[in-house]
């Protein structure tokens, strides 16, 4: 690591002023950042922790049904808080990293981050939740901008996640057999006016939406509508644990196995 | 009796892990010497090329910093010697490559140390490392094993004739035999094949600290070792030119080796020279990253293998060429590995009359090779048993009859490459094997993985492992440079309690706990009464360490040796104690005495008198009870056995699940069941590990694409079932006093082609004719042979 400040402010206002000076960054978890500042990767002047705000944490139920999620909230709190309301969600939390981790990570760090094989990009996409930050509200559609591209401005801190309850949603994820984030990850939610599919972890561009898939399932929401049914491997991402085809393949028997397991 | 004392047979519960599991072990990094600096490498991060400049003038500025090492400071010190010369087909030595501990005019691998900054912080260090100047003329990066070979290729090292090591053959007269055997055979069954390369990840990063004594003129190092002695005498006599009487090396503590700890590497070296240079102690703590680029890695084999059989089935002969990589550098026992370790385990537990195997050295720009858990054997085991299973197939013969229709059955049995086994029951173990694994209720088991959308899979697998390495005279005409006794002694103090010192090196075998079960056994004092103490060349005789399996059989051996004088000698204090002939006098119990008489004296009274002679035989025996022995074993030692693994594979996903995994080991007598049993588990986990998930992947230019664990797959519990293990069937060795045989690395060996064998047989199952997928076989390989 280099040598940097360190501030950890208790109020959001606080936060905002501290990150508005040169090179300083947030830390939410730290399960991303410290280690790429151990790595020497990141060189911020100052380290503004979002730890101690309060306002920013825990899980909560809308006037309009929602499910907000504070940005500071923990995988390990998700797992636990949504397990009744969005099942699906808490779910996908639980099955992030091992104890450890989901007892520092947090939603914000998450999809501040954006790595392309992170679970939650998946949900939020599915979802079409809001993503709000201290400025404004960011509908997740215009909100993930390619691999670890976000729509977020320096210094923006994202306080809450906001979640419309679908009536059944799965999130199936693939994993990679080292790092075990998603090779590929399929989150299918269905709502009363149709049915999306966030899927993570197979493409170049990051999170993206399946729309073929979408309106097969908002006509005939089954394994038969997207039986057969496959991506193109373009596009796909191709490494070690699996080719662009493995990808392309992986993402229609995840999404099979979403819409069989949704509740 | 054996268990009222904790002696052999009983499964007593590891003593250390009492102080590792509460935090209370000492390792190398808990060492920290008053007035310590720390070092930092600057590696190279490219594979090859050319050291135009290295420009420290900036780093040496920076704050803390004590002084920066370069190449240029090593130029009249020793390099890295390699402790195995291989002679070729052609009656040649291998070829030989310069190991400069800091490189010199090249770097030669990504991870080679190019510079060292000394500073008063590890921090300090790094940022002074950041600030040296280094530019590299970029040289095209040799990887590729055959277009290393091919005419005109880049060098790795421009001093040699090529990126040849050798080009070995063995036996080297059986080569028109064995030609001739192929051409005759009934049927002829060819796989070409490659284990993988592995990144051993200990627990424990390598460590290493530097002193020097000013006033005394001694140097201390404290390392991360496997072997302490061998590292005293390969850095003190062929690196920085120390006598070992100046040279004192500790290893305490250590958390995990499988092999990579064995080798003497430029770090430690380092240390050592800078202590004296800087008058500070020097302090290096690899980082995990760091260790994925400088510790020797393990495998690296390309093979073809051969497998003729005549019109009954019965093997007629064996033919391999194997390309075994070397990396950029000889590590300290690199050569021997696909030779000595490999060749000759590769008749595996058949008859077969006649085999050759070729193995081509090649050095390449990347990590160095050398032993890895198992060293050689899990790579013969692999292909033999991979061929075996394909003839099977072609030959629509049931695997298991077609490897017992060939067993050996008569020992000893001297094979045509060059090792004679003892003793050996494959029949025996084979039906152990059978029962435990409840083979015939597969089918059973099949149908209903299939009726859940499953292919079900058995794979079985024999292996024999060349052990207790070994007969000195024998590897001395091999190429070893090195001895390869173990030693011990036994020193009784006054009121019975006893230390051993022994020569071997416990870094997570359990040797704090079985050795003292042993000498337990001998006197019939309780095992508590014991302890022992190894991996400080100051207080142990002269030692090889541990490797290849080899603790129990000759560090054990040589400590039942030195106790049997200690017991002798004790019967003659005995004997005046009693007023008794020494040839009457019985031990046991902890007991001594005289047959036929009620006269006893008991072990404390004799050692007591040993130290306090006031009624002694001081004109027959010297007082004091202490003895050292060196025991050099008049052969290997070859555990054998039998595997199965039945997994499942996805066919959606090409994902493999092992269901259940049993494996029938035979380890002669068995010291500590309970620690034999974890030994076979950790193995068994490592093996399923190369089977499924582990690789070392380069790409064209030299880098490491599986540099940490985001890309390198080690195997977690949730990758392993539950393991029935047994071993019952016992055919203990014929030449050790123990008539034991080592069990640290049959897991390993034995497991990686029961699993693989265990997915092939779930695709055929599936209709799926796939002959073969290259470890690890993971769901995206698994995947592509099916849709190929
Ligand atoms: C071993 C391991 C396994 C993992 N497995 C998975 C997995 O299976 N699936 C998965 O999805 N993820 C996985 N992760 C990543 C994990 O979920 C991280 O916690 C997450 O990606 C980052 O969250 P964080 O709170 O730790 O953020 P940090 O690491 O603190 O920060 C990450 C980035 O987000 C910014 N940031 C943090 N909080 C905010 C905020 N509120 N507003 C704006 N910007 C912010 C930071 O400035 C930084 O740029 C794993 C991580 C580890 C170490």
């Amino acid at each position: 690591m280099y040598a940097f400040d360190f501030e950890r402010p208790s109020t959001l206002a606080e936060a905002e002023k501290a990150l508005a000076g040169e090179d300083a960054q947030a830390l939410g978890g730290g399960q991303t950042l410290i280690p790429t500042l151990k790595q020497r990767l990141a060189m911020p002047e100052k380290l503004v922790s979002l730890g101690a705000i309060q306002e920013i944490k825990g899980v909560c139920k809308g006037d309009d049904g929602a499910l907000c999620v504070g940005g500071g909230t923990t995988h390990a709190t998700v797992a636990r808080e949504a397990a009744a309301d969005y099942p699906a969600l808490a779910a996908l939390a639980a099955h992030i990293g091992d104890p450890a981790v989901r007892n520092r990570g947090t939603i914000g760090g998450s999809i501040a981050n954006n790595d392309p094989a992170a679970c939650y990009p998946a949900a939020v996409l599915a979802s079409g939740a809001t993503v709000v930050t201290n400025k404004r509200k960011i509908a997740a559609d215009d909100y993930f901008k390619g691999m670890f591209e976000t729509a977020l401005d320096e210094g923006e801190i994202i306080t809450e996640v906001r979640f419309p309850v679908p009536e059944k949603a799965s999130y199936q994820k693939f994993e990679q057999p080292a790092s075990r984030f998603a090779l590929v990850g399929v989150f299918v939610a269905k709502y009363a006016d149709g049915v999306r599919v966030g899927v993570t972890g197979a493409s170049e561009g990051g999170v993206f939406r399946w729309t073929e898939a979408e309106a097969a399932l908002s006509a005939d929401f089954s394994t038969g509508a997207v039986e057969g049914m496959a991506r193109p491997a373009d596009g796909m991402m191709s490494d070690l644990h699996g080719s662009a085809a493995y990808r392309a393949h992986l993402v229609g028997v995840m999404t099979r196995r979403a819409v069989a397991a949704a509740s | 009796m054996p268990k009222d004392h904790e002696g052999i047979g009983a499964g007593t519960k590891r003593r250390e892990d009492v102080r590792f599991l509460t935090g209370a072990g000492n390792y190398t990094d808990d060492i920290n010497v008053h007035g310590q600096a720390h070092v930092h490498f600057l590696r190279s991060d490219v594979a090859h090329g050319r050291l135009k400049k290295v420009d420290t003038a900036a780093a040496e500025g920076m704050p803390g910093v004590i002084r920066v090492f370069t190449g240029a400071d090593f130029e009249g010190v020793g390099g890295l010697p390699c402790g195995w010369c291989v002679t070729d087909r052609h009656g040649q030595p291998m070829q030989e490559p310069a190991h400069p501990v800091l490189a010199q005019g090249k770097v030669r691998h990504v991870g080679d140390p190019i510079a060292a900054v000394v500073a008063e912080t590890a921090e300090q260090a790094r940022d002074a490392a950041e600030a040296i100047e280094v530019e590299i003329e970029d040289l095209p990066a040799v990887i590729d094993m055959k277009a290393a070979l091919e005419e005109g290729a880049t060098k790795v090292h421009d001093d040699l004739t090529s990126n040849l090591c050798y080009d070995w053959g063995f036996v080297e007269e059986n080569r028109e035999a064995v030609d001739k055997a192929i051409k005759e055979a009934a049927h002829v069954t060819t796989l070409e094949l490659k284990n993988q390369r592995l990144v051993a990840n200990p627990m424990e990063p390598r460590v290493a600290v530097g002193d020097f004594n000013r006033g005394t003129g001694e140097h201390t190092l404290y390392t991360t070792s496997q072997n302490p002695h061998v590292i005293r005498l390969l850095m003190g006599a062929f690196v920085l030119g120390i006598p070992e009487h100046k040279l004192r090396v500790v290893a305490p503590d250590v958390g995990g080796g499988f092999g990579s700890k064995i080798f003497h590497y430029a770090e430690e070296a380092f240390c050592t020279f800078a202590a004296k240079a800087v008058n500070r102690p020097v302090k290096w703590t690899s980082s995990r990253s760091e260790a994925f680029i400088s510790d020797a890695q393990g495998r690296d084999h390309v093979t073809k293998i051969e497998l003729a059989l005549d019109k009954d089935n019965n093997f007629t002969a064996i033919r391999t060429e194997t390309y075994a990589n070397m990396g950029a550098y000889l590590s300290t026992f690199a050569p021997s590995v696909p030779t000595w370790l490999h060749g000759t385990l590769m008749a595996g537990n058949y008859k077969t009359p006649n085999i050759y195997v070729n193995v081509k050295a090649v050095f390449t720009n990347t990590v160095p090779v050398d032993a890895y858990r198992g060293a050689g054997r899990p790579e013969a085991t692999y292909q033999l048993e991979r061929v075996i299973d394909k003839a099977a197939r072609e030959l629509g013969v049931d695997p298991i009859a077609l490897r017992r229709q060939n067993f050996v059955t008569e020992f000893p049995y001297a094979t045509p490459v060059a090792v004679e086994y003892d003793t050996g029951d494959y029949h025996g173990t084979m039906d152990v094997l059978e029962k435990m694994a409840d083979l015939s209720g597969f089918e059973a088991r099949r149908k209903e993985s299939e009726a859940r959308g499953k292919l079900r899979g058995l794979g079985l697998n024999c292996y024999i492992e060349a052990c207790g390495i070994a007969p000195s005279q024998l590897v001395g005409q091999l190429g070893a440079r090195a001895g390869l006794y173990e030693s011990a002694t036994v020193r009784v103090n006054a009121t019975g309690g006893i230390v051993v010192m022994t020569g071997s090196h416990s870094h997570g075998q359990g040797h704090e706990t079985t050795f003292p079960q042993v000498i337990a056994d001998m006197i019939g004092i309780d095992a508590d009464m014991i302890e022992i103490e190894h991996g400080d060349t100051a207080n142990t005789p002269m030692g090889m360490g541990t490797y290849g399996s080899r603790s129990i059989a000759v560090g054990g051996s040589a400590m039942v040796r030195a106790a049997e004088k200690v017991i002798n000698k004790a019967k003659k204090i005995a004997a005046h104690l009693m007023e008794a002939s020494e040839a009457d006098v019985e031990l046991k119990d902890g007991q001594f005495s005289v047959a036929g008489t009620d006269k006893s004296v008991a072990w404390g009274d004799v050692t007591l008198a040993a130290y306090v002679p006031h009624n002694y035989p001081l004109d027959e025996i010297e007082p004091g009870l202490e003895e050292t022995a060196f025991y050099d074993p008049s052969n290997f030692t070859y555990p054998a056995g039998a595997y199965a693994c039945e997994v499942e594979v996805d066919p959606e996903t090409g994902k493999v699940e092992i269901k259940r995994f049993a494996a029938a080991d035979d380890f002669g007598n068995i010291i500590n069941p309970m620690i034999v049993d974890g030994q076979v588990h950790g193995g068994i986990g490592q093996g399923i590990g190369q089977a499924l998930l582990e690789n070392c992947v380069y790409d064209e230019s030299g880098q490491i694409l599986s540099a940490s664990f985001m890309d390198y797959a080690m195997p977690r519990a949730d990758d392993v079932p539950f393991y029935d293990v047994d071993h019952s069937s016992q055919t203990p060795c014929t030449h050790n006093p123990l008539g034991v045989k080592g069990c640290g690395e049959a897991g390993a060996i034995g497991s990686p082609p029961a699993v693989v064998n265990a997915v092939i047989d779930a695709l055929h199952s599936g209709g799926h004719k796939v002959d073969h997928i290259d470890m690890p076989v993971s769901p995206a390989r698994v995947w592509a042979a099916m849709n190929a």
